[in-house]
């Protein structure tokens, strides 16, 4: 017989380095696939994780990519460590988006240096009041959380759809579904010139830092930790648990609404119905993998969009198909979930006459 | 052990000496939305390169690159490593393409249904699908027995608009009774709205489908519920062989074939192309022989009539929904009315979203 029994005691080095270990066994695996698809093993991985950033502009690209994600999974993991499971980060992401992208408009030709702080507020508050949509649900009617904060990605979508199709699309553009280029005053601005890398990355940096300050340096972040681990515990100690949850939810959503309205004052420069290639749903990886831990979670930014990136560049030089990306996105949450659990658990192997429940 | 290394170490020289020659050969890249898959708009440019391949030049390709801000990293990358000519396809990749293509003037760009060209080193490309539409409409207007025609439209932008128009027109001249009923699905590829809209059609009364998406699925429905349907950018008919009656092939390869050898022999210049069934960028594909050897001679007729010029889609009288006159009797429609084409002719129902 087989018997699974928690274990004991776990050490925190390992716990930490098992994102170390997720990886390592993804590129093992991933030669494999390579060399099984017909691809030289090391010649591949060389495209997938080291021509992508070999020079300037590819280490630009890679802190571009990786700035949403980053953003996106600091506030997720405020969530995640209490036990709240918010699912619709991209929803969050596009209606801030939204909400930034109308003051853009609104603000369309305006020259001033309060245009763009104006932007990125709205888009903060755009994201943290749909977020709240889950929460006071689940605070009020007891809902779940998951199901509510997913359909409401949807929701934000189609509105973003119906925007940039009707009555936010660019009267010079022939009707096709985009607004106009925003006004140079409602662009982040570009840190060096000829790269992509934009000063949204100081506020995923700041983000960062914040978060790291509430969690481990203040009650809330206690309160949050405490909650994550047991919530009974939480109730017992007095904590409030519907404003902590209305709370994190808010974190949440204000900082993948900083994600989307991140992207389109940066890279995009306008509304259009493809904003994010799905970064609210890819940050729940990137959460998880960094540990739910801030610094965790720069790093863990870093690889995620790493795949991205090394899927053009293998695909551009060795034709792997792109999909490769997002296999091994797959598997280094696969290897990260199934070391945990050994981490966390032991497998007992018991002789047939040993089993005596 | 040693041996090993020293042949690690001798292929990675080897590879490293092959990124530096990178520049030395020609090459051609394209940029696709979607995955090539074995029908559809991305498949059709995925045939369109391999007969650039086959020309003897070599090509690369990057798939399903979101409009977003990603493209113009794929582009760039294209242009970074030694590509001399790069294929743009879709619309979204418009001001990516115009951007990248100010950074790299040596290079060539071509974008595909776009309108701007900043520089001049950027084309741009289309084709004239509105030809095959009329050609549809003929059939459809030959072929309905409820008046009623189907048709699934994307997004409502000129090149859409012109489509329904033109088949509209043409169902009229074969039949004046029919009406024609759209459902705008602000989608290019989604099965499941696609095949609910051609449900709705159908049960509105439409026995002909057509659409300006990209899926199989409404030809499918199509098939079950025993309407005529027409396949869209590649040859549907093996998806519902009862029921497509042609489909409109978008047929990129002579182009690209042509502007590949163009910039690989440096007589490659600017230029925005339009180009229909007379220059073969629109094709369509076999006719169905259960609508009758009769009106395939006269689809076929009017097919070379309007490669030839001698008929054209927007012949006068056009009238829109209100019924002010919008070509006068025997005139034709310009370039630049059809390029910029945003309200109905008379016998569309309803309104374009706005």
């Amino acid at each position: 017989m087989i018997k699974i029994e928690r274990r004991d005691e776990t050490s925190n080095l390992i716990y930490f380095l098992t994102p170390v270990l997720a990886i390592f066994l993804t590129l093992v695996t991933g030669a494999i696939i390579f060399y099984l698809l017909g691809f030289k093993p090391l010649e591949a991985l060389k495209f997938f994780f080291i021509t992508p950033i070999s020079d300037l502009y590819g280490l630009s690209e890679l802190l571009v990519k990786a700035t949403p994600l980053c953003l996106i999974a600091i506030g997720l993991s405020f969530c995640f460590k209490s036990n709240n499971w918010n699912i619709g980060a991209e929803g969050q992401l596009t209606f801030g988006g939204i909400v930034g992208g109308g003051v853009a408009l609104l603000f369309y030709n305006h020259e001033g240096f309060y245009v763009l702080p104006l932007i990125i507020l709205a888009g903060a508050i755009g994201g943290m009041i749909f977020a709240m949509i889950p929460a006071i649900l689940k605070i009020y009617f007891n809902t779940n959380e998951i199901l509510v904060s997913l359909m409401l990605v949807y929701v934000s979508k189609l509105l973003l759809d119906y925007l940039v199709v009707g009555p936010w699309s660019n009267p010079e553009g022939f009707n096709f579904p985009e607004t106009r280029q925003f006004s140079e005053s409602a662009r982040l601005p570009i840190l060096f010139e000829g790269l992509r890398i934009h000063a949204g990355i100081f506020i995923a940096l700041f983000s960062v830092f914040l978060a790291w300050v509430i969690l481990f340096k203040t009650y809330l972040g206690f309160q949050i930790k405490v909650s994550g681990l047991s919530l009974k515990t939480a109730k017992y100690a007095g904590f409030k648990g519907k404003t902590m949850i209305l709370l994190v939810f808010m974190v949440s959503g204000a900082c993948a609404g900083l994600a989307g309205v991140g992207e389109i004052t940066g890279p995009i420069g306008q509304l259009h119905r493809m904003i994010s290639p799905e970064y609210g749903f890819t940050a729940i990886i990137v959460a998880f993998l960094g540990r739910l831990n801030p610094i965790g979670i720069v790093f863990a930014s870093l690889i995620v969009a790493l795949t991205y990136l090394g899927a053009e560049t293998a695909q551009i030089f060795l034709q792997v198909p792109k999909y490769t990306g997002q296999v091994f996105q797959g598997m280094i949450l696969f290897f990260l979930l199934a070391s945990d659990f050994l981490l966390f658990f032991r497998i007992k192997f018991l002789g047939l006459k040993k089993y005596e429940y | 052990m040693y041996k090993y290394f020293l042949r690690l170490l001798a292929s990675v020289l080897l590879l490293l000496g092959f990124s530096i020659n990178a520049h030395a050969e020609f090459k051609v890249g394209f940029v696709y939305v979607g995955p090539t898959g074995d029908h559809g708009w991305t498949y059709q440019h995925d045939e369109g390169r391999k007969a650039v391949e086959a020309a003897g030049i070599k090509t690369t390709y990057v798939e399903s690159v979101p409009e977003g801000a990603d493209a113009e990293r794929v582009i760039r990358q294209l242009a970074q490593s030694g590509h001399d000519l790069i294929f743009t396809t879709s619309f979204g990749y418009m001001d990516p393409t115009n951007k990248v293509a100010k950074d790299f003037p040596n290079v060539k760009f071509e974008h595909a249904t776009g309108y701007k060209r900043e520089h001049s080193n950027v084309s741009t490309y289309s084709a004239r699908f509105y030809e095959g539409r009329t050609l549809l409409g003929h059939m459809a207007g030959k072929m309905t027995k409820t008046n009623v025609i189907g048709y699934i439209a994307s997004f409502p932008i000129p090149e859409v608009i012109r489509g329904i128009n033109a088949m509209t027109l043409a169902a009229q001249k074969v039949n004046p009774n029919i009406k024609t009923k759209i459902v705008w699905v602000f989608t290019w590829y989604d099965p499941g709205k696609e095949s609910e809209a051609a449900q709705a059609l159908i049960d509105q009364g439409a026995d002909i489908i057509m659409q300006h998406t990209d899926s199989t699925a409404p030809v499918q429905v199509a098939e079950k519920a025993g309407v005529w349907s027409f396949g869209q950018a590649s040859d549907m008919q093996r998806f519902a062989p009862k029921s497509i009656l042609t489909s409109i092939i978008d047929d990129w390869a002579p182009y690209y074939v042509e502007r590949s050898i163009a910039a690989r022999d440096g007589t490659w210049k600017q230029q925005d192309t339009w180009h229909g069934l007379k220059e073969g960028m629109v094709a369509m594909a076999p006719y169905n022989s259960a609508m009758g050897s009769g009106l395939v001679k006269e689809v076929e007729k009017l097919q070379k009539d309007l490669a030839s010029g001698k008929a054209h889609s927007f012949t006068g009288p056009i009238y829109d929904q209100q019924g002010n006159l919008l070509v006068a009797e025997g005139k034709v429609a310009d370039d630049g009315m059809l390029a910029g084409m945003s309200v109905y002719v008379k016998g569309v129902e309803g309104d374009i979203p706005k």
